[in-house]
């Protein structure tokens, strides 16, 4: 009987759970999914770096491939940093296979936007030689699996993949002038910031909860997706129009995501301490 | 089929609304409007930016729009960047708004778009011009609603700490009365010459 109801009439059920303040799937309004994710150097073997990460349903594998390149012109010391995010059709059946629909754009515009205004990678780390060569990251954002929370899921995997990645050591040969790469010399990059997003849905203009559902996406009057780092600064604050917010709701949001990105550097650090060789 | 010209100092926008009209059955949702929001920029062909402009812009729009008193049909709203020296997308927002005004369409607020810019020494500068957004530690845009003064959307650019951020919301939000003021002037100019 319950499933009948919740397929018809799909807001008066979930009403029902957020009068008791709790969710149908058990979580409390301000509770997260599990969070779990793949490091392995194995993830995806021919990338430079990878990470998989699930958030409750929500898998998304992040691939990053290091490539030389000249740098732009008129910033000759400066790499390049790719994020593309895809959403393609197996992931759910809202998305339709072909060119990248709107939600992806918006998602790859946003992961752009995180990493340039977190500073979590700075461009002059990746130039190789002044106006001659520099590296191009480019972040490849695939979820394999849609259900919510799209945002938080893909900034986290490109967090776990970028720290992940080992770029080889690249000399310029005097004589040739060709790059030599050596593969047996690999260095990490320089992550200088651990960016954690954090997003809510917006539930009858006044309701907020934490790490929506595609269902909880659906029903909900809009979201809201807060980005800090470790030092507690706001990197973004993302709140795509729905349903009006006072200052002192954003702020009670901003609060709950500061808490959200300790649990999060908890979860880096300590898989990084159990996949780094002794 | 209506434009709307909005210029905060050099940035002016062009804004074209079209509908509700027929829509697509593919884009028709059963119980009401379905909103579209196309942003042309100056030069060039729409890029991945425009496409999550137009997003900002889309949600924005349909939040306020009474959508359900028009069910089964499209609302098309087509933006074009004449020029642009500084605070784009709170122009674009004005320009939105002031559309949906000028083509009489049943709305539950209004809103404008502000935008604040974080001067290296903390200085908050709004509507800033694009040289002080580039010098700028972050540049904050907030689309206010005009029944509370509540956020309806909000978006940012570089980093800021909590309490720099509040200090810019508040400063919008005072900001938000002047337009609010200039959307009742040109009202009140268009409907009194006829």
């Amino acid at each position: 009987l319950s499933i009948c109801f919740r397929t018809v009439e799909p807001l008066e059920y979930y009403r029902r759970f957020l009068k008791e303040n709790c969710r149908p799937d058990g979580r409390e309004l301000g509770e997260f999914r599990t969070t779990t994710y793949f490091f392995s150097s194995g993830s995806i073997t021919t990338a430079d770096g990878s990470a998989l990460v699930k958030l409750g349903n929500t898998t998304v594998i992040c691939g990053v491939k290091a490539e030389l390149a000249a740098p732009a012109a008129d910033s000759a010391n400066k790499g390049y940093i790719v994020p593309n995010v895809e959403l393609p059709s197996l992931c759910s059946e809202r998305f339709r296979s072909g060119p990248p629909g709107e939600e992806a754009q918006a998602a790859s515009q946003f992961i752009a936007d995180v990493i340039e205004n977190s500073q979590m990678l700075v461009k002059e780390d990746l130039c190789i030689a002044n106006g001659k060569l520099a590296w191009v990251l480019y972040c490849d954002i695939i979820c394999l699996d849609y259900d919510g929370n799209l945002l938080d899921a893909s900034v986290f995997a490109l967090l776990a993949a970028l720290k992940n990645v080992q770029l080889p050591s690249v000399t310029i040969n005097e004589e040739t002038g060709l790059s030599e790469v050596n593969l047996k010399q690999k260095t990490p990059l320089i992550i200088r910031k651990h960016p954690v997003a954090t997003s809510f849905a917006i539930f009858d203009d006044t309701l907020l909860i934490v790490d929506p559902t595609a269902e909880e996406e659906d029903l909900a009057t809009g979201t809201v997706t807060i980005v800090t780092d470790e030092e507690g600064r706001l990197c973004s604050v993302h709140k795509p129009g729905g349903s009006p917010l006072t200052g002192a709701k954003l702020q009670d949001c901003i609060t709950r995501a500061i808490t959200r990105h300790k649990e999060v550097k908890k979860l880096i650090d300590k898989v990084i301490k159990s996949i780094t060789p002794k | 089929d209506l434009p709307a010209l909005p210029v905060p100092g050099d940035t002016s926008v062009l804004a074209g609304l079209y509908g509700p009209a027929e829509a697509k059955l593919s884009k028709e949702l059963p119980d009401r409007a379905a909103l579209e929001v196309l942003l042309r920029p100056k030069v060039g062909l729409p890029g991945v930016l425009e496409r999550s402009r137009e997003q900002l812009l889309r949600q924005t729009c349909e939040a306020v729009v009474l959508g359900v008193l028009h069910p089964r049909t499209a609302i098309t709203l087509v933006l074009q960047v004449l020029s642009d020296a500084g605070s784009l997308l709170s122009c674009c927002l004005n320009a939105a708004c002031m559309g949906l005004l000028d083509a009489g369409l049943p709305l539950s607020s209004l809103f404008c778009g502000v935008t604040c810019a974080l001067d290296p020494d903390g200085t908050i500068i709004l509507d800033p011009t694009t040289r002080q957004e580039q010098e700028a530690r972050a540049v904050l845009s907030f689309a206010i609603d005009s029944s509370e003064r509540k956020v309806l959307m909000a978006t940012t650019k570089g980093s800021c700490s909590m309490e720099e951020m509040q200090q810019c919301l508040a400063a919008a939000q005072r900001a938000a009365d002047t337009i609010f003021q200039f959307y009742r002037d040109s009202m009140r100019r268009k409907y009194s010459k006829s």
